[in-house]
């Protein structure tokens, strides 16, 4: 019997006027690898954001990590926990070390102490291979190296999920495969893991399903293999065409 | 630091034609003043003869002398390093600047008989009376920011209506207002209380609005990356966007309090005896007023410096995050 971390069912979410989601229904269960693509304002981010409640639905019920997500800042506070989020412009805190960026989660959330949070953090900052780092401030990194911060960073709250919104599309090329990397040594790790991505190499490796998003809608999913190869709608099959030609 | 670009290598002073034309407009400008008369003639005597008498040569030898002087000054700082080029120049000027109140012709044993005491109670007065509303208005100026920021419409109107009046009424109005009208209603209140109440009102509407405009400043990722780790309102705003804000927010309050030491002068219609009240009500006394007023002058000079000294420390120590 497998365990749903995120379970959303029948959202929609409006900016005004404009539906950027319209009756998404998707289950991430745990230790799964989900990888969602689809053209740019589609509303992959917006979806993600949604997890975590960055962006508030206004239909259906989206429950993370058996919580349902709704107004109480209680719940909302609770989920963000027990979720990681990367972002694509990494987002670090330029006014603190390194090592300081991934110890502050977990001792102003979770009360550790600084010698723990110390000890966790250099754990992790070894995980994604830079440790010598720790003391460097954000903007003395590159971006790559950056990236990692940002995934070491939430993989000190121990999450339950983590969400990667495009995490390599502000990267350099040759330091993508740094990131992706990381991503796909967590992912062997077993860490569920839902990543916005146009790496379509990475979704072929490690993702468990893919998942096609068009105009606020999930338009297709399916397993890598047959998702890449046999896709069944007119959309996805231009989509792909598009970001398969290069 | 402006972006320096490597292009432009060669010092500006040290190009003929900077020279050239500086030579040439200090030249103009010393031809148009008679200065035979005074010292400048007096040790131009040797060449120039009688001062007095020297007419037209005599304009012409002091004006290209000065011209010559002050042209091989600069350019030979030119070739000194940053730091010994302002230490130069500010001593240079300084010096000018003696010069010129030496000119005022001032009781000098006068001013050092009063000083003391125009520290003790006078600038005392005006450094507590100025930190104390600093400190209040550094409060004000965050609630009155986040308030302003807020999507709360009671907040948001309470703050603006606080801003826009505060900052639309004369200081001179806001400390009569304070001091005359709270007895009105029932609250008496000492001068200096309300001298420190009107200054920090004041001063907070303006720095509420430089605390917003340091807190806008920070992208919104930084936000999103603190509330998605799942920390609150309070330690994001605390740990996070204010530590970022701080960089661009230490500069123009440092400009306030500065702006501020000078302002409290205002409370003294209200009989507070600070700085300025004493330089006026000392010199009266005795119609020495130009040395009391320098000597206040000097003191508040003083203490601003103090104050740029302790901001450029201050920004020094939040530069660090940004050397790569
Ligand atoms: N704050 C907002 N207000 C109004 N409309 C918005 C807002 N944020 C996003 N949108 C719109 O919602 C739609 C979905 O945006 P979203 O960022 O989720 O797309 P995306 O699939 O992530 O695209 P991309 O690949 O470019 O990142 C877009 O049409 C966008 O213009
Ligand atoms: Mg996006």
């Amino acid at each position: 019997m497998s365990e749903k971390i995120i379970d959303v069912r029948n959202v929609s979410k409006w900016y005004g006027s404009f539906r950027v989601l319209t009756d998404v229904n998707l289950t991430v269960e745990k230790g799964e690898r989900i990888v969602i693509c689809g053209p740019s304002g589609s509303g992959k981010s917006t979806l993600i954001r949604c997890f975590n409640r960055l962006e508030a639905h206004q239909e259906g019920d989206i429950v993370v990590n058996g919580i349902p997500l709704h107004d109480k800042m209680r719940n909302v506070a609770e989920v963000r926990k027990n979720v990681g989020m990367v972002f694509q412009h990494f987002n670090l805190f330029p006014h603190m070390t390194v090592l300081m960026n991934c110890m502050v989660g977990p001792m102003w959330i979770k009360g550790v102490s600084q010698a723990e949070a110390r000890k966790t953090a250099l754990q992790f900052l070894e995980r994604v291979r830079i440790p010598e780092q720790a003391d460097k401030f954000p903007v003395q990194l590159s971006g790559g190296q950056q990236q990692r911060v940002a995934i070491a960073r939430s993989l000190c709250m121990q999450p339950a999920v983590m969400l990667f919104d495009e995490p390599t599309s502000a990267l350099d090329p040759e330091m993508v495969s740094e990131v992706l990397d990381t991503m796909t040594s967590l992912a062997r790790d077993g860490m569920t893991m839902v990543c916005v991505t146009h790496e379509m190499a990475f979704a072929r490796a490690v993702a468990d399903r893919v998942i096609f998003m068009n105009a606020g809608q999930i338009v297709e999913q399916g397993k890598p293999d047959d998702f890449f190869s046999n896709p069944q709608h007119e959309r996805t099959k231009l989509f792909l065409s598009q970001i398969l030609k290069h | 630091m402006l972006y320096p670009d490597t292009v432009e290598s060669e010092v500006l002073v040290h190009k003929p034609w900077f020279v050239g034309v500086m030579f040439a407009a200090i030249f103009a400008l010393f031809l148009a003043f008679d200065l035979s008369g005074t010292l400048l003639g007096e040790l131009m005597r040797p060449v120039i003869g009688e001062p007095l008498e020297s007419g037209i040569y005599g304009r012409f030898a002091i004006a290209f002398v000065i011209a010559a002087l002050f042209c091989l000054n600069v350019v030979l700082i030119g070739f000194a390093s940053l730091r010994v080029q302002i230490t130069i120049v500010w001593l240079e000027l300084l010096l000018l600047f003696l010069a010129f109140f030496k000119t005022f012709n001032l009781s000098l044993p006068f001013m050092a008989e009063k000083l003391p005491f125009l520290v003790t109670q006078g600038l005392f007065t005006t450094i507590y009376v100025s930190a104390i509303s600093i400190v209040i208005a550094s409060a004000i100026a965050i609630l009155g920011a986040v308030a302003k920021l807020s999507t709360n419409g009671f907040a948001y109107a309470i703050a603006s209506f606080y801003t826009s009046f505060f900052r639309g009424l004369p200081l001179l109005m806001q400390v009569y207002l304070i001091y005359l009208g709270l007895p009105q209603l029932g609250f008496v209140i000492d001068a200096v209380p309300a001298g420190i109440l009107a200054l920090s009102l004041c001063y907070g509407a303006y720095m509420t609005e430089i605390f917003r405009s340091g807190i806008q400043s920070i992208d919104r990722g930084q936000w999103e990356a603190s509330r998605s780790i799942g920390f609150g309102f309070g330690i994001t705003m605390r740990k996070i966007i204010l530590p970022q804000a701080l960089p661009v927010i230490i500069p123009p309050t440092g400009n306030q309090f500065i702006s501020m030491l000078k302002d409290s002068s205002l409370v003294s219609v209200i009989g507070v005896w600070e700085l300025m009240f004493l330089a006026r009500t000392l010199g009266q006394k005795s119609f020495q007023h130009m040395e009391m007023l320098i000597s206040a002058a000097m003191l508040y000079w003083v203490v601003s410096i103090c104050l740029e000294l302790i901001q450029s420390r201050i920004e020094r120590h939040y530069a660090r995050s940004k050397i790569r």
